[in-house]
């Protein structure tokens, strides 16, 4: 085995015994513990209570759009911020560069403005 | 005024060398991409829904100018030969502007074929034609790329454009159960891709192909173990795109959900994306080493043209069948990738430029039998389709004879290229099993076009044309399928110009020169 495959014995050893840990404990508690299904324990749990109602509801998509649109423009910042720290090493070609980037984007939130997703109402 | 406010700051810090930039080998690319920036902002202020369909009229136009801007390109490749750019990140060669080609022509049919497809089902709008002409960028800059990041990157973009454009159709069920699985499997398939990018990395030194490729010419490796595993995730990655066996079990269920002309761009541009960053990474960089990796991909390769024919020949529902068929064509074109050879590869790009025109023409005809809400797709919508529309039933049957490699058409002589490069190299069983399969799988063409001339035979006396809506075939289509039927058999009775410039697209994988 090569060098490079036996510094990682360790960690397949630690994957093995964690495995290994896990399930010989759950299995024990399977084995050990009285089997008597009963139809109330498969409720859903709600502090006790009765459940009133379905566990299902509708989730507004405007929640969504305004999430995804905040990782982009969030992404998009997290590549300005390194640029802008090392600005003049760039130079011309840099800031050229950066600012086609940021256009791209910024065509990007034309769309969605003129697809009325901008819109919280 | 701000550049000089830099250009002042700057005494202080030392400029970064930047690349030279050799704008010309990109033209491709900043054409479709412009083409896709320029249909957003405008879609985006015009209104959606007009009589003339503007939007497919500029994505044919925006595919046209990269068709016009890989010919100086190519003048330029034959006159100095091959040459890189981007500091040696992109490559341009014969083979890279032929693939080029090959997507602009799969982006123009899909695009004719999307317009009447989104008029019929009311989601006009500028998005899948924007979301067409990234994917094909993408594509394009996997054919090009000289380096493996760059490739993983034209794989990324022309991927998640293709998983969007699969859930395109917001109504049904089946194109976000095509859309979800598509992304997911995909993404798994990328994360192999990029592993085995780090092993090779690991392994060699470098990600770019040219030093790959003369690291690996000039060494032999003291232990091999970490390449062969990088060879063996690489192939995961691309296996999963071109729909091999044993990566295909996405394929039958997202064509079938897809909409029908976006499964005419997926199995036509996306497919040439695949096989060509295949042929790029593993016959042109890892050549040396090809007794390595040989083996494998004949295995894939007969598992592929086995599978594809067998399986397709037990369904019921033709883009299930075409489907199948298509992962048996991956099946031939990988015979061409396993040859390893100049024959091989040139048989390869003769079977992708043939496949393009007779599977977008096949779906194109699936687009429009599939009636409003894209779903009847069973055999029984065809059937009897010759008396209803002759026409119809002819380019289908036309397309349907190519695939199964009937002469005078070019399917025959897509197959018989590749098989001659599989006896060149020695390859006997696998020749075999290609043509058996060939043989299989012309069963189930057979079928369709016996159902749609004869009816399906089960003694049924009433006349199949009753009660059946005549099937509208709009303007584009119509123009699509008939420059579909006029390449593919232009193609067989006169193959000399394609052959020609196939066998002057060899990869040469050239490092830049300043």
């Amino acid at each position: 085995m090569s060098e490079l495959l036996r510094s990682y014995l360790t960690v397949a050893i630690f994957g093995a015994v964690a495995i290994l840990l896990v399930s010989s404990l759950l299995g024990l508690g399977s084995v050990l513990r009285p089997q008597r299904a009963q139809g109330g324990k498969y409720l859903s749990y709600e502090s006790g209570v009765d459940a009133v109602g379905t566990g299902w509801a509708q989730a507004e998509i405007r929640y969504y759009i305004f999430a995804l649109l905040f990782v982009l423009f969030d992404v998009e910042a997290v590549f300005i911020f390194p640029w802008a720290t090392r600005l003049e090493a760039y130079g011309a070609f840099g800031a050229i560069e950066m600012g086609i980037f940021i256009v791209i984007l910024a065509l990007g939130l034309l769309y969605a403005w003129r697809k009325g997703v901008l819109r919280w109402i | 005024m701000t550049l000089g406010l830099l250009a002042q700051a700057g005494d202080g810090v030392a400029p970064i060398d930047t690349p030279g930039v050799a704008w010309s080998a990109l033209s491709p690319i900043l054409v479709l991409i412009g083409g896709a920036i320029v249909l957003l902002v405008v879609g985006a202020l015009a209104p959606r829904r007009s009589r003339i369909g503007w939007h497919a009229m500029l994505t044919v136009a925006v595919a046209g100018g990269t068709i016009a801007a890989v010919v100086p390109l190519w003048d330029r490749v034959h006159d100095d030969g091959p040459y890189s750019a981007v500091a040696s990140a992109v490559g341009v060669d014969g083979f890279s502007l032929f693939v080029t080609v090959v997507i602009a022509v799969a982006v123009a049919i899909a695009a004719l074929l999307t317009d009447g497809y989104l008029r019929r089902e009311g989601l006009e709008g500028p998005e899948p034609y924007v979301l067409m002409l990234l994917s094909a960028a993408g594509a394009v800059m996997m054919a090009s790329a000289n380096d493996l990041i760059v490739m993983f990157l034209g794989l990324e973009i022309m991927s998640i454009a293709v998983y969007v454009l699969a859930g395109l159709h917001l109504r049904r069920r089946r194109s976000g159960e095509a859309a979800v699985k598509y992304f997911v499997l995909g993404s798994f398939s990328s994360a192999f891709f990029l592993y085995g990018v780090a092993l090779v990395y690991g392994a060699t030194g470098s990600t770019n192909l040219v030093r790959i490729a003369r690291f690996l010419a000039a060494n032999t490796l003291a232990d091999q173990g970490l390449l062969i595993a990088g060879f063996a995730l690489l192939l995961v990655g691309f296996g999963f795109k071109v729909a091999a066996v044993p990566f295909h079990s996405w394929t039958p269920d997202v064509y079938q959900g897809s909409p029908s002309p976006i499964v005419a761009f997926m199995a036509s541009g996306v497919k040439a994306g695949g096989f060509a960053g295949l042929l790029r990474v593993f016959v042109a960089t890892f050549g040396t080493y090809r007794l390595d990796w040989q083996p494998v991909v004949y295995g894939i390769a007969v598992l592929s043209l086995v599978v594809g024919a067998v399986l397709a020949v037990v369904q019921t529902d033709v883009k299930r069948m075409l489907a199948y068929s298509s992962i048996n064509h991956a099946g031939f074109i990988l015979i061409g990738v396993q040859a390893a050879t100049d024959e091989g590869v040139t048989a390869a790009l003769f079977y992708l430029a043939a496949y393009t025109f007779m599977v977008a023409g096949a779906f194109g005809v699936v687009t429009v039998v599939g009636r409003r809400g894209d779903g009847h797709h069973h055999l029984d919508d065809y059937q009897g389709l010759a008396r209803r529309q002759p026409l119809l039933a002819l380019v289908f049957a036309i397309f349907l004879l190519a695939q199964a490699g009937v002469p005078l058409t070019s399917g025959f002589l897509a197959k018989f290229y590749v098989v001659e490069a599989a006896i060149e190299a020695r390859s006997f069983w696998l020749a075999l099993v290609a043509m058996v399969s060939a043989v299989v799988s012309a069963f189930l063409y057979l079928r369709i076009v016996l159902v749609m001339y004869a009816g399906a035979g089960d003694g049924a006396d009433t006349d199949p044309a009753a009660g059946r809506p005549r099937l509208a075939v709009p303007a584009a289509a119509a123009i699509a399928l008939v420059v579909a039927v006029a390449a593919t058999i232009g193609i067989g009775l006169v193959p000399d110009p394609l052959t020609r410039t196939a066998r002057d697209a060899t990869p040469e994988l050239v490092a830049a020169s300043d």
